[in-house]
Formats: structure tokens, C-alpha cells, sequence
């Protein structure tokens, strides 16, 4: 039993066999009610949650929080990776328009193509919605497969006549110039802004 | 700006800076339990048998510029047997300053790096920094190997001198590896999608072209160079040519892509573009990798690797050392003299030389005047037989 327990654990991501031993051994020295308390709540977040119909973020019900909320500015839809990058958003607090979570990048090689995605429910939804969307933000890494799935999507969205903008990149703030990289001190010197911008801000 | 830069520094090529190393101190490295050795800052000849660890010497010289082996990328088993530890010591003269070079490897504990007493942090700052071009019998894989060799070579050179060269190929190399898994994706899904195979047609155009062209302008400085250095070799007697294929040559590359399409279905892989370029060697119109004799393949890869040697002198600024294993082996008499006598012009650095035979290297260097320092190598143990200034 105890086997199995650990069987179980290890198969988590991160989570290698001794460590996996550590926790099964913590549980037991538990309460019964402090365990059943644990997997109540494991059982309820694989049967209560689930995608919101609308952008695909995690949700509780058919639209998601975000989705629902009448405060949100529906003509804004950020378009990013996954729930991670949802949440790194909402924490900077800067952002109040909708999202739409694709659920990975474009990347053969991983076995991912552009139908493994939710690109084609977010080209139905600029294309129901074409006259209320003012901008489609892409959020995605940048390395190449980010690159590549942005560049996708621009060929998609083009034909709806919506502004499609990229997150800026460049030095990370609070950084020093001398330990840029080429590349990014490269961009940052093209892609400069007013000054004016940076005041406001 | 990079390339209008390079080709600047090959017109008005200064008079390289004289780099070259003095002492080489050995600990425990292969067979050399310890040895200490003084050097000619012109020719430095290493003659023995088989086996008595005269490609050793080089090949201690060769970490010192590269921090690896360039036989064996294991580096603890250049350690000597039953040992726990080498050391590789050499001092350097550069612009009449003296450097200090030390490559120390524990078993167990990283590689330990130091130029004048400082260790570095990463070696990627010292390689280049000492340059040195080996010629080596197993350089004949330029020519018999396959096509990805000579494209290495060839990469190798323009990325000394263009940055974005390097940046191009890395893009170019990652856009068509995820193009392959797309096209064996479909074949197992047995479904289509133009858009999706588009996006990386366009990568691989946008960066396929800006490397062809860059291949295509180094063949045009490199070629002239190549030949300069065949002649002297041969006396002037063979005509030798060497010609970059390529099918961007023939057409419009995003045409090419366009219509290879059907085609990279079926053989689920990209047939098209410049991974498959490839360089031919020519002597009298006649390919050298099937008709050449040995001694002229031999005598294409010394033209092939002198040139190349030209081009890092000329980015680097200095001559760098050169080293030759072994390649007395099958080129005649007159070729050998023809060589070193090339080598010791003084627009040519500091040289090392293996060879079986001791006699012949002391008539040689005899007969060309040259300063020279010749060591007799004895299973682990060297003496020094004759320097002549």
C-alpha cells in the first residue's frame, strides 16, 4: 500500500521517488481528517473544475471569472500560453481587458501543430465579435516557437481587419546595460519610445 | 556591417602582430610524466617512431588554444594511466608581452583554466583569444567524408568574422528541424494544412538566403586565396578548382520551396535549401574525392587549411600557430620543401612539425635556411638534437 502511495506521488512532475517517500510518510503521521480534508479537495479540482467555453482558462463555470465580470474591457483580448501566464498578468495588475489561453505554442518537434491549439476558436471569436475587438495583444515567449505561433496567428487574424500588437520586449527593468544580450539591446534600440510614454506610466 | 567590416580588414590587412610559445611544461599528460621544453619562435620539429607521443606535443598545444583535445573530448583520459591528475603549462610571447597559460584536469573536478594566474569563467572567453590552425591526417574527411563536413568548414570560417552569419544558421537549423517534424506530422495524421507548413517555408527563405548569399561572397575571397596556395604547393603544374553547389544558384529559393512541397510530403523532410549545399573539388576538371591521388587530396586539404589559416590571420590580426601532424606522409619531396618554404615566410607564425624520419627533417630545414629547433622524441622522453638560427 504504502508502494503504491509513492507510485503515485512520483509521478507528479518534479517529484522523484525519494521525495515522493517523504510526503506519503508525512501524511501518515496525519489526522484522518487532515488526509481526507487533502484528497476531498484533489477529487474537487479534477470534477468541478474546468475551461471556461469562451477563452479557456480555468473556471468553476460555463464563462470564466474574467469572462463574466461586466468591469472587464471586452475590446482588449490578450492571447498567451497557458494558465501561468494568465496569472503573471493579472498579478501586474496593468491589464483589465479579456484573454484566450491556447494551451501551448507551435512546436512539431514536441508534437504540437496549430489544430492541437485553441486557434481556431479564437479566430470564431474575433470573427462573432469583429466590431466590438479593438486590439488582439500577443503574449507569447520569444523564442522561436513564440515567434512562430505569433506569426501564424497574424496570417489568421489579418483577413478580420484587427489591430494585432506584440508585447514589447527589451531590457528587463532594473537591468544594466552592459549585461544585455546583443539581441535584446539590439531591439531595444529599435523598438525605442517617446519619453514621454515612460513618464506616464 | 559586419560584412562591410570584414571585407575592409581583408583589403587593408595589417602586419599580423608575432605571437608564439616559448616554454611547454607537462605533467602526467598521456605519456608525458613530466617534461619542460624550450622553443624556436620559428620552426619546432618533433621526430620518432610510432607511438612515442610525438602527436602529443601537439596535441598539448592545441588545449592551450582550444581547452579540448582535438582526438580525444574525453579530457580525463588524456590523463596519463594510473594518474589522478594533468597539467598542461605554456608560456607565450605576444606583442613582447609574456602570457601565462595553465589547463589543470582532476578526475572527478572540472577543468581548470587559467590565463596568467586568473581563472576564467567560462572558456568560451579564451578560445580564439590564441588562435591556432592543425593540420592533421584526419582532416581527410573534408574531402572523402560527407557534405556536412565541408559545410562545417566553410561555417566555421565565415562565423569567425560574421555574427549574424551564426544567428542566420541557428534560425535556419531550428526553423527546418520543427519543418521536418511538421511534415512527418501530417503524415501520420494524414492530414494537410498549407498554413501551418507556410510559416516555416518563410523562415527558412528569410534566413536560407542571407546565408547563401554570405557562403556564395565568401567563395569569391576565398577561392582567389585557395588557388594561390595549390600552385606554390604543386609548382604550378595543376590546374584545381573548387565549386560551391548550391540550388539556390539555379533559382528563386521561395519558388524552389513552392514547388518541392509535394515532394517533402512524400519524403516527410525538406529537400530543398541550403543544409543541402555542398562544395566539389576539382583537379584538371576531374572531382579530387574520387580521382585525386593521395598525395593530391593530401596536397588540396594543406591548400584548403593554409587558406583558412589566411582568413584567421587576417580577422585575428596575428599569425596564429600552426601545427602540422604528419604530413610528410605521402606528398613528395618537392612538395614538402615547396610547403615549408611557404611557412616560413614571416607573414606565417610560429610552426610544429611531426615526423618519422630525423634525418630528413635536418636536411630539409638545412636546406631552407630557416630557424629551427628539432627534438628527438623517445617513448615519454625528449632531447634536443639541433636548433640552427
Amino acid at each position: 500500500m504504502l508502494q503504491a502511495a509513492v507510485e503515485e506521488f512520483s509521478r507528479l512532475p518534479g517529484i522523484g521517488k525519494k521525495t515522493a517517500l517523504r510526503l506519503v510518510l508525512h501524511l501518515l503521521k496525519q489526522d484522518q481528517e487532515v488526509v481526507a480534508r487533502f484528497s476531498d479537495s484533489m477529487l474537487r479540482l479534477r470534477q468541478e473544475v474546468v475551461y471556461c467555453r469562451q477563452c479557456h482558462n480555468i473556471s468553476d463555470q460555463d464563462l470564466c471569472e474574467i469572462c463574466r465580470s461586466p468591469r472587464r474591457d471586452a475590446s482588449l483580448i490578450c492571447v498567451v500560453e497557458d494558465l501561468r501566464d494568465v496569472i503573471a498578468i493579472e498579478n501586474t495588475g496593468q491589464y483589465h481587458g479579456m484573454f484566450h489561453v491556447l494551451g501551448g505554442i507551435i512546436s512539431p518537434m514536441d508534437g504540437i501543430g496549430p489544430s492541437d491549439l485553441n486557434i481556431e476558436s479564437l479566430i470564431e471569436r474575433i470573427a462573432k465579435h469583429k466590431e466590438n475587438i479593438k486590439e488582439v495583444i500577443l503574449a507569447l515567449s520569444t523564442t522561436m516557437e513564440g515567434d512562430t505561433t505569433n506569426f501564424f496567428l497574424f496570417r489568421k487574424i489579418k483577413p478580420y481587419d484587427v489591430k494585432v500588437s506584440v508585447i514589447a520586449r527589451g531590457i528587463a527593468i532594473g537591468d544594466e546595460l552592459e549585461y544585455a544580450d546583443e539581441v535584446t539591446l539590439g531591439r531595444s534600440i529599435i523598438n525605442r519610445t517617446p519619453y514621454e510614454n515612460l513618464i506616464k506610466k | 556591417m559586419v560584412i562591410l567590416f570584414a571585407l575592409k580588414f581583408f583589403t587593408f590587412a595589417r602586419k599580423p602582430v608575432f605571437m608564439h610559445l616559448l616554454k611547454l611544461s607537462l605533467f602526467n599528460f598521456r605519456n608525458y610524466p613530466e617534461i619542460s621544453l624550450e622553443f624556436s619562435s620559428k620552426f619546432n620539429c618533433f621526430a620518432g617512431n610510432n607511438g612515442t607521443g610525438k602527436t602529443n606535443l601537439l596535441e598539448a598545444i592545441y588545449y592551450l588554444s582550444f581547452c579540448k583535445s582535438f582526438s580525444n573530448p574525453t579530457d580525463t583520459q588524456n590523463i596519463m594511466f594510473g594518474q589522478d591528475m594533468f597539467m598542461i603549462q605554456g608560456q607565450y610571447k605576444v606583442n613582447g608581452q609574456e602570457d601565462e597559460l595553465y589547463c589543470g584536469v582532476k578526475r572527478q573536478q572540472r577543468k581548470v583554466f587559467k590565463r596568467n594566474q586568473k581563472e576564467y569563467e567560462r572558456l568560451s572567453d579564451h578560445i580564439g583569444l590564441y588562435p591556432l590552425v592543425l593540420i592533421s591526417p584526419g582532416d581527410a574527411q573534408l574531402i572523402l567524408g560527407g557534405s556536412d563536413e565541408r559545410r562545417r568548414f566553410i561555417d566555421g570560417v565565415i562565423s569567425q568574422y560574421n555574427h549574424d552569419y551564426l544567428h542566420h544558421l541557428l534560425n535556419y537549423n531550428k526553423a527546418l528541424a520543427q519543418r521536418n517534424a511538421m511534415l512527418k506530422m501530417f503524415a501520420e495524421r494524414r492530414k494537410f494544412d498549407a498554413a501551418s507548413l507556410e510559416i516555416y517555408d518563410e523562415l527558412m527563405i528569410v534566413h536560407g538566403q542571407m546565408i547563401f548569399e554570405e557562403r556564395k561572397r565568401f567563395f569569391d575571397d576565398f577561392l582567389p586565396v585557395f588557388n594561390k596556395y595549390y600552385g606554390v604547393l604543386s609548382g604550378g603544374t595543376e590546374r584545381v578548382n573548387i565549386e560551391y553547389q548550391s540550388t539556390l544558384i539555379e533559382s528563386d529559393f521561395a519558388q524552389q520551396v513552392l514547388e518541392a512541397r509535394d515532394k517533402d510530403l512524400i519524403a516527410q523532410y525538406s529537400t530543398v535549401g541550403i543544409h543541402k549545399d555542398d562544395l566539389t573539388f576539382f583537379i584538371h576538371d576531374v572531382p579530387v574525392k574520387r580521382y585525386g591521388s593521395q598525395g593530391q587530396q593530401k596536397s588540396f586539404l594543406i591548400a584548403l587549411k593554409l587558406a583558412q589559416y589566411t582568413f584567421t590571420r587576417d580577422i585575428k590580426g596575428f599569425s596564429p600557430i600552426l601545427l602540422f601532424d604528419d604530413i610528410f606522409d605521402k606528398l613528395d619531396e618537392n612538395r614538402v620543401e615547396q610547403l615549408m618554404t611557404l611557412v616560413s615566410n614571416d607573414t606565417f607564425g610560429q610552426v610544429f612539425v611531426t615526423d618519422t624520419h630525423l634525418e630528413r627533417l635536418e636536411s630539409l630545414f638545412k636546406k631552407i635556411k630557416a630557424e629551427s629547433r628539432i627534438f628527438s622524441v623517445e617513448a615519454g622522453d625528449i632531447s634536443k638534437v639541433s636548433t640552427q638560427h
